[in-house]
C-alpha cells in the first residue's frame, strides 16, 4: 500500500509534465483542428531562447517573459508564412509540413546550441515538497502553474470577446466569417497562444529532463496520448489525461512483470487504446454528431 | 470550446469526376502515352543495373523495397481512407519472418509468401480495433503498434527466435547457377520482378468490384453502407492486404540488407513511409515509387549539403515539395498532363485512373 501510494505520487509528478504538454496540444487542436507534430520542437526552441538570454545575463523572469512573447510572435509568423498558403492542401500534406517543421527546429537547435545536455534553472527550488522525497517543490510548482494556465484559459475562452470569437472561428468558420470575425487571424492567434503555452511547458519541463534538442520528443508523445485520452475537445480533460498517463505508466512499470522502462510507454498506449474503444472521443471529449 | 469534428487526419475527398464522356480519339492517345511511359520506365529499370556501380544497384533495390512498402500504406490510406502510423511494425514483422525462416534454411523466395501471409493475418486482426477508431484516434492506436514492435522483438522469452537485441544476420543469396549476374544485380532483378507482380496486383485490385467498394468507403462510409457494402469486412480486409504488401517489402528489405535488428524498425520508419506517401501522391500507385525515391535519396542529399544542418535542409526540401506539389508528384503529373494539348479533354477521366 505504501509502495502504491509512492508510485502514484511519482506518477503524478511526471504526469504534470505530460499534462502541461497536453494542454498546449489541445490549444492548437482547438484553433486549427489538427495536431501540431512540431509543437514539442517549437517548445524546445523557445526554451533554448530563454536559456540563451539567461546566459547573456537576463534574470529568470525577464527571460521567461521574453521567451513567451517571442514564441507567441513566432507562432503567429509560422502560421502566416508557412501554413496560411497551404491551408487548402490535403490534410496529409499539412501533416508532412509539420514533420518538415519538426526536422528544421530539431536540426537547427542542434547546430546552434549543440547536443550536450544543459541544466535549466527552476524558480521553485528543488527541495522535497511537504516532506515527500518523490515530489519536489519544482514539480509541485509545475502542477500549480499548469492548473493556473488551465484556469486562465478557461476565463479567456468563456469570459472574453476574443475568446468567444476564437471558439466561433473553430466551431463554424463560415458562420463566424459572416458575423464579422476574421477567421484567418483567429487561427494565427491560436498558433501564437499554443506556441506561448508550449514555451511555458518547455521551461517548466527543462529542469526535470535537462535541456537538449531531443528533450521534447518523448514528452510530446505522452502529451498527445494524455490529450487524446482526456478528449481533444476538453482542456481540463487533457490535463487530467496527462496526469493519468503518468500514473498508469508508473504503476505498470512497477507492478507488472516483464514491463521494464522500455515497455512502459507501450503499455500506457495499450491502456489508452482500450479506453478509446469504449469511449471513442476520449474520457471527457464531446461526441460529435455529424449530419449526413 | 469545441471542434467541429474529430477528423484531424481524415482524408480530403477527391474532386468529383466530370460526367462528360471522353473524346474517343484523345482518350486513345492518352492511354497510348501512358502505356508508352510505363514501357519506358520498365525498360530503363531493366537496363539500369548493367550500367551503374554495385552500390547504386543496391540503392535502387532499396528504392523498390520502400516503394512497395509505401504502396501498402497507400492501399490503406489512399484508397480506403484509414490512417496508419504503424506500418513500420508490419514491415518489421515481414522482415523478421523472412529472417527467421532463412535461418531455418528455407529458400529466400519462399519467405516472401510466408511473410505476406503472416502480415496479412496480423493486419486483418489489427483492423478490428481500428474499426472503432477514426482519424487522430486511429493514428494513436497505430502509433502504439509502431512503438511496441521494437520492444516485442527485444522481449526476452522470444530471444531464441528473434536473436534479442543482437538481431539476425543473413547471407546474401547467390544468383542461380548459369545466370551471369553478380549477387547485387540478381537481387535487383528479383526485387523488380516481385515489385512488378505486386504493382499489377494492386492495379487490378483497385479496378475491381472490391476496389470500388474500398474506395466508396473512403469517399462516404455511410453511403457505402447504405449501398450494401459490408464496410467492416472491407476495412479489415484492406488492413490485411495493406499489411501484406508492406510485410513483403519488409521481407525483401531483410534479404537485401542482410540483417534484421529490433531497432531497424523504429517509429521513424513509419514517418518515412508517410512522407513518401504524401510526396508521391496519396491514392496513386505509381506515385508510391516516387515516394520510395524521395525517402531513400533526399536524406542522403541533405546530408551531403551539410552534415550538421542535414535535418533542417531535409525539412526545407520537404516544405518546398509540399508548396509546389500539395497533392504529391501524382497530382503534379496530372496537372502537367491536363495542360498538354492532345489530352486536355480526356484527362479528367483518365487521370483519376478509375474510369
Amino acid at each position: 500500500m505504501e509502495q502504491l501510494l509512492q508510485q502514484v505520487l511519482a506518477g503524478l509528478a511526471t504526469g504534470a509534465i505530460y499534462a502541461t504538454m497536453a494542454l498546449a496540444v489541445v490549444m492548437i487542436y482547438q484553433a486549427i483542428d489538427h495536431l501540431n507534430f512540431a509543437q514539442g520542437e517549437m517548445a524546445m526552441f523557445s526554451t533554448f531562447l530563454a536559456w540563451q538570454m539567461m546566459q547573456w545575463g537576463v534574470p529568470y523572469w525577464g527571460a521567461f517573459a521574453a521567451a513567451v512573447a517571442l514564441s507567441f510572435v513566432g507562432g503567429v509568423a509560422i502560421e502566416r508564412v508557412l501554413f496560411r498558403p497551404i491551408h487548402n492542401a490535403p490534410i496529409l500534406s499539412q501533416l508532412v509540413a509539420f514533420i518538415a517543421l519538426f526536422s528544421i527546429f530539431n536540426s537547427s537547435a542542434g547546430e546552434i546550441w549543440d547536443f550536450t545536455i544543459k541544466t535549466f534553472p527552476t524558480p521553485f527550488g528543488t527541495k522535497p515538497f511537504l516532506g515527500s522525497s518523490l515530489i519536489s517543490t519544482h514539480q509541485a510548482g509545475m502542477i500549480g502553474v499548469t492548473l493556473a494556465m488551465l484556469g486562465l484559459l478557461y476565463l479567456f475562452f468563456r469570459g472574453s470577446r476574443l475568446g468567444l470569437a476564437m471558439r466561433a472561428a473553430a466551431a463554424n468558420p463560415q458562420s463566424a466569417r459572416l458575423v464579422g470575425i476574421r477567421v484567418g487571424w483567429m487561427i494565427a492567434l491560436g498558433w501564437g497562444m499554443s506556441a506561448a503555452i508550449g514555451a511555458v511547458a518547455g521551461m517548466l519541463i527543462a529542469p526535470v529532463v535537462f535541456l537538449e534538442p531531443n528533450m521534447m520528443l518523448g514528452v510530446l508523445l505522452y502529451g498527445f496520448a494524455g490529450a487524446v485520452l482526456g478528449g481533444l475537445s476538453s482542456p481540463g480533460g487533457a490535463v487530467l489525461g496527462g496526469f493519468a498517463v503518468g500514473v498508469i505508466e508508473n504503476l505498470a512499470g512497477t507492478f507488472i512483470p516483464y514491463v521494464g522502462r522500455e515497455m512502459k510507454l507501450t503499455l500506457a498506449l495499450v491502456v489508452i487504446v482500450a479506453v478509446l474503444m469504449v469511449r471513442p472521443a476520449g474520457l471527457f471529449g464531446r461526441v460529435v454528431v455529424s449530419r449526413v | 470550446m469545441s471542434a467541429p469534428e474529430p477528423n484531424a487526419l481524415a482524408l480530403e475527398r477527391p474532386a468529383a469526376v466530370p460526367a462528360a464522356p471522353p473524346v474517343a480519339l484523345a482518350g486513345q492517345r492518352w492511354h497510348g502515352a501512358r502505356n508508352l511511359t510505363i514501357g519506358a520506365v520498365v525498360l530503363a529499370a531493366l537496363a539500369a543495373p548493367l550500367l551503374v556501380q554495385n552500390f547504386v544497384v543496391f540503392q535502387l533495390t532499396l528504392v523498390m523495397v520502400y516503394g512497395l512498402a509505401i504502396l501498402g500504406l497507400n492501399l490503406l490510406t489512399g484508397f480506403n481512407g484509414q490512417f496508419s502510423l504503424g506500418h513500420s511494425a508490419f514491415y518489421g514483422i515481414g522482415a523478421y519472418t523472412a529472417a527467421i525462416l532463412m535461418n531455418q534454411d528455407v529458400g529466400y523466395f519462399w519467405t516472401l509468401p510466408c511473410a505476406g501471409a503472416v502480415c496479412f493475418v496480423v493486419g486483418f486482426l489489427f483492423g478490428f480495433p481500428a474499426l472503432r477508431l477514426q482519424g487522430i484516434y486511429l493514428a494513436l492506436a497505430t502509433f502504439a503498434l509502431a512503438t511496441a514492435m521494437p520492444q516485442i522483438l527485444k522481449f526476452q522469452p522470444l530471444e531464441p527466435l528473434t536473436g534479442g537485441v543482437q538481431g539476425i544476420a543473413l547471407l546474401k543469396p547467390d544468383p542461380p547457377p548459369g545466370v551471369p549476374l553478380n549477387p547485387d544485380q540478381w537481387l535487383y532483378y528479383f526485387t523488380l520482378a516481385v515489385l512488378l507482380l505486386m504493382l499489377a496486383g494492386a492495379a487490378s485490385l483497385v479496378r475491381s468490384r472490391t476496389g470500388r467498394a474500398i474506395m466508396a468507403i473512403r469517399d462516404d462510409p455511410i453511403a457505402a453502407a447504405a449501398m450494401g457494402i459490408n464496410t467492416a469486412l472491407y476495412k479489415t480486409l484492406t488492413f490485411g492486404v495493406s499489411a501484406l504488401y508492406t510485410g513483403i517489402a519488409g521481407a525483401l528489405g531483410a534479404i537485401v540488407i542482410q540483417f534484421v535488428g529490433p531497432d531497424s524498425f523504429p517509429f521513424l520508419l513509419s514517418v518515412s513511409f508517410l512522407v513518401g506517401l504524401v510526396v508521391g501522391g496519396v491514392g496513386s500507385i505509381p506515385g508510391s515509387l516516387v515516394g520510395g525515391v524521395f525517402v531513400l535519396f533526399i536524406p542522403n542529399l541533405a546530408e551531403r549539403v551539410s552534415t550538421g544542418l542535414s535535418g533542417a535542409i531535409y525539412g526545407v526540401i520537404l516544405l518546398v515539395v509540399i508548396f509546389v506539389m500539395p497533392a504529391g508528384a501524382a497530382g503534379f503529373a496530372r496537372l502537367i498532363a491536363a495542360r498538354l494539348p492532345f489530352a486536355r479533354k480526356s484527362v479528367a477521366i483518365a487521370a483519376t485512373g478509375r474510369e
